[in-house]
């Protein structure tokens, strides 16, 4: 494993109480906008955390590259590029790689660099048959493990990740994110309780195309991450929310399962509700749990976890984690507090305050029916909380 | 009005207590907005107009106010987590939604909220009146008490969620299910009064046993109590001009008590 002692804490406290703050905003017609809502939003909510990571998410942000994996990769030193350009090189047809352009401040403190690289993976001979995406995922643990000095941010197509140590609105400042256009955007600023305050360890985690932004602890995280070895995730970011990532990767993309079921089995309803459900719904959840146990997170959370089409909400059965919806024509709003929506959206349609353990899902007009799952399970009755 | 043109409108006597006194809050700095509202009851104002709240942490906390000397807020907004923290006598008058934590462990005083509100509302209350026209979240009235005639009161027009009274000690908390709205279909809580030890649940609607912890009892209301839950079913109507007439049509039958079976549940835990 690979030194984590350079680590980016100008506070140098290691245990401080948790709160955290996540927002995230989707037009489920596709059309992208800029991040200045988003920037807005979540400063307003500055003291949810303490400056110790901040980050973004943008999805349709690299237009003039859409059918190449971007590789958004942090770098200790100099050096520690060139040795991993060289095994890019030596594993991917590189279309195009650039500095990601920052405007440096004073805030910002000790920052790595950071280089994006448009990539389409060279066919290997193999003795298998792989697909893009999984030769995509191998690489990405490849560098994360062993490669001296730097991290992968994210990895999908026609989206990324900027992320690090400082405030939210600090980092996007930094990043210029007011620039860029997408269709979903999410953010997190921090406030680390277990691990340390570094800037592979901000949020949002990402794989492939999947993003997620996290407020809360996983309890579950050791439990998560030995099931999730099995399969070839390996946890290298030293922080629970990386195994959201992956769980979902592993039952959303390689798996086939839908995104509400894969809720249902991070959250599912406990044994004594399970008991009193009809027949088929009992049969769903024990089946679930019984196949995905190890993949139940437990512990308060929300999350906001994106991918292209979707931007899903959802907290952990017993809410310990806050999480507002919001709509407003085309646009679908989630957020820990809400404060932050009404700021940047004045005249909401809806706002709603989703049961927990029950996802409120967004997606593209085109690809689905229901654009909006408002956060109840039918075959619960359930019914969110209007505010 | 800033504090400086509010000492020209009066040098002499400081602010009138009965002026309301108008600050927009927008791009505040939650600290900076409390400072000044303190700043200026402490030169005799009593009355404020908060408009464009968005977030702004415990407003209403680090104030006083007696019964003779009340100082009032209005906020016009959604005013942020722990609205009303540990406040000891001000009113406290919401047009929106109120966030989390609001009236957390409060000892005096009176906040309605005309919208909702969110999760761990009134927690460790120990006196006074909160008023919710619409829902609350999750684990509202957690550890409420009380101690002589400091009875913490907690009215919600609407639903509330999980975990709600859990561990309450003390105090009584009223439910009205919508009743208001012509009772539309009400999503089934569950964990109502777990670990409760102390105070009352007055709930307007079926129970079901799997809803409620093992800690609590349900039984009708006594005459006392009945004449309790109409006085404040009475404020709530007056709070939200709601026509007293309707008190009226409240089914005293429709309401359960719930209350402790212990006023120690864990006594023997450990005894064993």
């Amino acid at each position: 494993m690979k030194d984590l002692s350079k680590v980016n804490n100008p506070y140098g406290d290691d245990k401080v109480i948790s709160q955290c703050s996540i927002f995230g905003m989707m037009n489920t017609t596709g059309e992208v906008f800029s991040g200045k809502e988003i920037i807005t939003a979540i400063r307003n909510m500055h003291e949810r955390g303490n400056g110790l990571g901040g980050g973004f998410a943008i999805y349709g942000c690299y237009p003039d590259y859409p059918d190449d994996y971007c590789l958004q990769v942090m770098f200790d030193t100099r050096a520690n590029r060139e040795e991993t350009e060289i095994y890019l090189k030596r594993f991917f047809h590189i279309q195009h790689s650039e500095e990601i352009p920052t405007c440096p401040t004073e805030v910002i403190k000790n920052p790595p660099d950071v280089y994006r690289y448009f990539v389409q993976p060279k066919v290997e001979e193999l003795h298998e048959i792989i697909s893009d995406d999984d030769i995509v995922i191998r690489r990405v643990m490849k560098i994360n493990t062993t490669l001296d000095g730097a991290y992968v941010f994210s990895s999908g197509k026609n989206m990324g990740v900027f992320k690090g140590v400082g405030f939210p609105e600090e980092i996007a400042d930094y990043f210029c994110l007011e620039q860029y256009d997408g269709y979903i955007w999410t953010a997190h600023g921090r406030f680390p309780t277990n691990t340390q305050g570094w800037w592979g360890g901000a949020h949002p985690f990402s794989l492939l195309d999947w993003t997620v932004v996290h407020n809360g602890e996983i309890s579950s995280y050791g439990a998560n991450r030995r099931f999730l070895e099995m399969y070839g995730y390996i946890c290298t970011m030293h922080t629970d929310t990386e195994v959201v990532a992956y769980a979902i990767d592993l039952l959303a993309r390689k798996h086939g399962l839908p995104v509400d079921t894969v809720m249902d089995i991070f959250s599912p309803p406990v044994w004594e509700q399970i008991d009193r459900m009809d027949p088929d719904d009992r049969k769903y959840f024990e089946v679930l749990r019984s196949t995905y146990g190890p993949l139940l997170l437990n512990g308060p959370f929300a999350v906001i976890i994106a991918h292209h089409g979707e931007m899903v909400a959802h907290t952990d059965r017993i809410r310990l984690r806050p999480m507002v919806a919001g709509i407003k024509g085309d646009m679908v709003y989630a957020s820990s507090e809400e404060s932050a929506i009404r700021l940047v959206s004045k005249d909401l349609e809806k706002v709603w305050i989703p049961v927990g353990g029950h996802p409120v899902i967004a997606r593209l007009k085109e690809l689905a029916k229901d654009d909006v799952v408002e956060g109840g399970r039918e075959l619960l009755k359930a019914e969110g909380m209007e505010v | 009005m800033n504090t400086a043109q509010a000492k020209k409108a009066n040098p002499r006597k400081g602010l009138s207590p009965r002026q309301w006194i108008k600050i927009d809050a927008s791009g505040m700095y939650y600290k900076d907005l409390n400072r000044q509202i303190r700043g200026l009851a402490e030169q005799g104002a009593r009355k404020f107009d908060l408009q464009n709240v968005y977030g702004q942490r415990y407003i209403g906390t680090n104030l006083w106010a007696t019964e003779r000397d009340k100082i009032r807020i209005r906020v016009h907004g959604t005013p942020g987590s722990d609205m009303g923290a540990f406040m000891d006598g001000p009113e406290i008058e919401v047009y929106g939604n109120a966030q989390d934590a609001t009236g957390n462990t409060m000892n005096c005083g009176k906040i309605v909220i005309h919208g909702s509100a969110g999760d761990v509302l009134g927690y460790g209350m120990r006196g006074g009146e909160i008023y919710i026209r619409g829902n609350v979240g999750y684990r509202v009235g957690i550890h409420m008490k009380e101690y002589d005639d400091k009875i913490p009161t907690i009215v919600v027009g609407g639903t509330v969620q999980d975990f709600f009274g859990e561990y309450m000690a003390g105090g009584r908390i009223i439910v009205l299910n919508k009743f208001f709205e012509g009772n539309p279909p009400v999503r089934q809580s569950y964990f109502i009064g777990t670990g409760m030890h102390g105070g009352n649940i007055y709930f307007r609607g079926d129970v079901n046993i799997e809803q409620i912890g093992a800690e609590v009892n349900v039984i009708e209301p006594t005459d006392a109590e009945w004449k309790i839950i109409e006085r404040y079913v009475h404020n709530y109507c007056k709070a939200f001009d709601l026509g007293e007439r309707k008190v009226k049509l409240l089914k005293r039958e429709k309401f359960w008590r719930l209350y402790p079976k212990s006023t120690r549940p864990y006594g023997m835990l450990y005894a064993y």
